[in-house]
């Protein structure tokens, strides 16, 4: 049963108690609001176009980091939070790059940097509690339980208050779906959302060549060989009929010239 | 040696050790006070020169190896095997100075080993690690009967001579698939990379300009060891190579053509902003120049239009995996990326040091000789005179 997050922000009032209760769980500094989530802090809280807009990890059902990490260092958990192995990552950056919501942050300055992000608190939501800040929120703009649940609830708000909300649910398809759901009262777009992520996941786009690999390996190995086979043989033919030649020169004719 | 005497050999030699002076200095800081005080890379720009020219464009460029090989072993066109040697040894270079710059831009470059024992077949990257391992290994025994003749040990002669047509196989597969892998990074960043480069093509794109790319590279090669080392290569023997250039440059051309037109990216091609400048660079002067040059028969046989038709495919070359590693990523970044002058610096040096230990191994290595064969009239380690650089009928 996977869980998700629904972030509505026409509940959000701006207090950032979600953030300081992340850097507190998370034991980073300084404990103060932040507006964008970063290697100080896992969730931000930023006003745009009047509402106030809270980012962190959408928690993808099919990451796209999981999927492009050469070394499998982010792993989608069966309970919902996508969570990194800091111990395998290599720091090739390939999931910064790859990931449509623009997540990932990394250490630039320190000598032995890693990636962060949030991890939905996986420890305390395998332990059946609720991540930090939906602990901590006031007024219940986050909430936390099972993704199908959320979902219902989130298009009943719509169907309900449809002169509120904008009638979609962000993170209901984008990028095949994620774990954290999101209602707004102004366009995503305009909020700073990708609106053509498509419902399909990303790493389909990648598996479709990878999946060629075993037909170029076979066919191109065989064609490969074919063209030594082939060629080859006019190779040996050439070569006998010149020991012919240097055989009858030899039987009775001048020494053959250096060959040039 | 030939040249222009030791007055212009001390000035290169000047330039390498400064250009190696300052890459030391810089690789110390970089190590010591991490990436960020290095770079100009961010969370919105990960990736910079290092991957754009240093791992894409070295990759590439390398590709001469697998392109000769293939001609000399595989279809058995012997009159161009003089240069299997240089290529090879050109394309393992290549690929232990992309190492190199692995090395560099890697955040946890003391993990290089983990996909060894890691393994994600989903990730493109897990792909190409593999194969540049594999093919990096592969090029050193290709490359290692040069050096066993040097010292005149002969047992593995026998046995690698035995295996050349396979291994030529393993690495032309390895080749293509992480040749092709290396456009199929970008294929996860449809949102990011600009319409004039995004292309479900991209893999096919990257393997056949890394094949003309490698044409041309045993071209440019080739006349700057002319100038160096005295040695080269017949003309006609290039100008064949530049027609079979010309014919991948067509494909490439018409691949790319097709793709941008059936997707409708010329509508984004503005001439205002540097994307589409950029666009224009790399395609007229990098595809539809030396395209021009070689068509005209009297050029293609000249050296000096080869030379510059060939330097112009190089420069399309980069240009073009630049323009989709950087330019094509910065509109949707919301940066503006210019590499520092560090990273410049680390990809200058590493690119002397190719020079320099290229030019090492063809002083005290048998590069330019012809693969010593089980001939009593000739002794072990004995070099052939310049005659064997013209073509010899097998």
């Amino acid at each position: 049963m996977v869980k998700a997050m629904l972030v509505d922000y026409t509940r959000c009032i701006g207090c950032y108690q979600c953030v300081l209760a992340c850097k507190a769980k998370n034991a980073l500094q300084p404990m103060e609001p932040a507006e964008e989530p970063s290697v100080r802090s896992f969730t931000g809280v930023k006003k745009r176009k009047g509402v106030f807009v809270s980012r962190l990890c959408m928690h993808c059902q099919d990451p796209t980091c999981a999927s492009v990490c050469p070394v499998g260092a982010f792993r989608k958990t069966a309970a919902g939070p996508v969570v990194y192995d800091k111990e395998k990552c290599i720091g090739c950056r390939y999931c910064i790059l790859a990931c449509p919501f623009d997540v990932p942050n990394y250490e630039w300055g320190v000598a032995a940097p890693k990636v962060t992000k949030c991890n939905l608190c996986a420890d305390l939501v395998a332990a059946g509690k609720v991540p930090a800040c939906v602990e901590a929120c006031p007024t219940g703009a986050r909430m936390f339980g099972d993704r199908e649940a959320l979902l219902a609830e989130a298009r009943a708000r719509i169907r309900s208050n449809g002169k509120t909300y904008v009638d979609h649910v962000y993170g209901a398809d984008e990028a095949g779906g994620t774990s954290v759901l999101l209602l707004s009262s102004v366009p995503f777009g305009t909020l700073g959302f990708r609106e053509d992520l498509g419902g399909k996941p990303l790493p389909q786009l990648t598996w479709a060549a990878l999946s060629q690999i075993p037909n170029v390996v076979t066919m191109g190995g065989a064609l490969l060989f074919g063209v030594w086979w082939i060629t080859n043989r006019r190779t040996i033919v050439a070569a006998e009929r010149e020991k012919e030649e240097a055989g009858r020169r030899a039987a009775g004719a001048p020494p053959p010239d250096e060959d040039e | 040696m030939r040249g222009d005497g030791p007055s212009r050999f001390g000035f290169w030699k000047g330039v390498m050790g400064a250009a190696l002076a300052v890459f030391a200095a810089v690789a110390v800081l970089r190590y010591t006070r991490g990436l960020g005080a290095v770079t100009n890379l961010s969370d919105q720009y990960p990736w910079g020169l290092w991957i754009g020219f240093d791992v894409l464009c070295g990759v590439g460029l390398a590709a001469g190896g697998f392109a000769i090989t293939a001609t000399v072993h595989l279809f058995h066109l012997r009159r161009f095997e003089p240069i299997v040697r240089p290529a090879v040894l050109t394309a393992f270079l290549g690929y232990l100075l992309v190492i190199v710059g692995l090395m560099f831009d890697l955040g946890r470059p003391d993990r290089i080993w983990h996909a060894l024992v890691m393994w994600n077949p989903r990730s493109v990257m897990f792909e190409v690690a593999w194969c540049v391992m594999l093919y990096t290994m592969v090029l050193a025994l290709e490359f290692s009967p040069v050096v066993f003749e040097r010292f005149n040990i002969r047992a593995p002669l026998r046995i690698l001579r035995g295996v050349t047509v396979p291994l030529v196989i393993v690495g032309v597969l390895l080749s293509t698939l992480h040749q092709s892998s290396l456009g199929s990074l970008y294929l996860i960043v449809p949102h990011k990379l600009h319409p004039l480069w995004y292309t479900p093509m991209l893999p096919v794109l990257f393997f056949v300009s890394a094949i003309a790319a490698g044409l041309a590279m045993v071209n440019v090669e080739s006349r700057l060891s002319a100038r160096a080392f005295g040695r080269h290569l017949e003309l006609d023997l290039l100008a064949d190579l530049g027609r079979v250039l010309l014919v991948v440059l067509g494909a490439y051309g018409i691949l790319r053509f097709q793709d941008l037109a059936r997707r409708g990216a010329f509508a984004h091609l503005a001439l205002g902003r540097i994307e589409g400048q950029m666009f224009v660079l790399e395609i007229v002067v990098g595809l539809l120049a030396p395209m021009a040059i070689l068509a005209v028969s009297r050029l293609r046989r000249s050296g000096g239009g080869l030379y510059l038709a060939s330097l112009l495919v190089v420069f399309g070359f980069i240009m073009h995996r630049l323009n989709v590693s950087l330019t094509g990523l910065e509109a949707a970044a919301g940066v503006r990326y210019f590499p520092s002058w560090m990273e410049v610096a680390v990809s200058f040096g590493i690119v002397a040091a190719g020079f320099g230990l290229f030019a090492l191994a063809v002083k005290y290595l048998p590069v330019f000789s012809a693969p010593l064969g089980p001939t009593p009239d000739r002794p072990a380690g004995a070099r052939r005179p310049l005659s064997i650089l013209r073509p010899r009928v097998t």
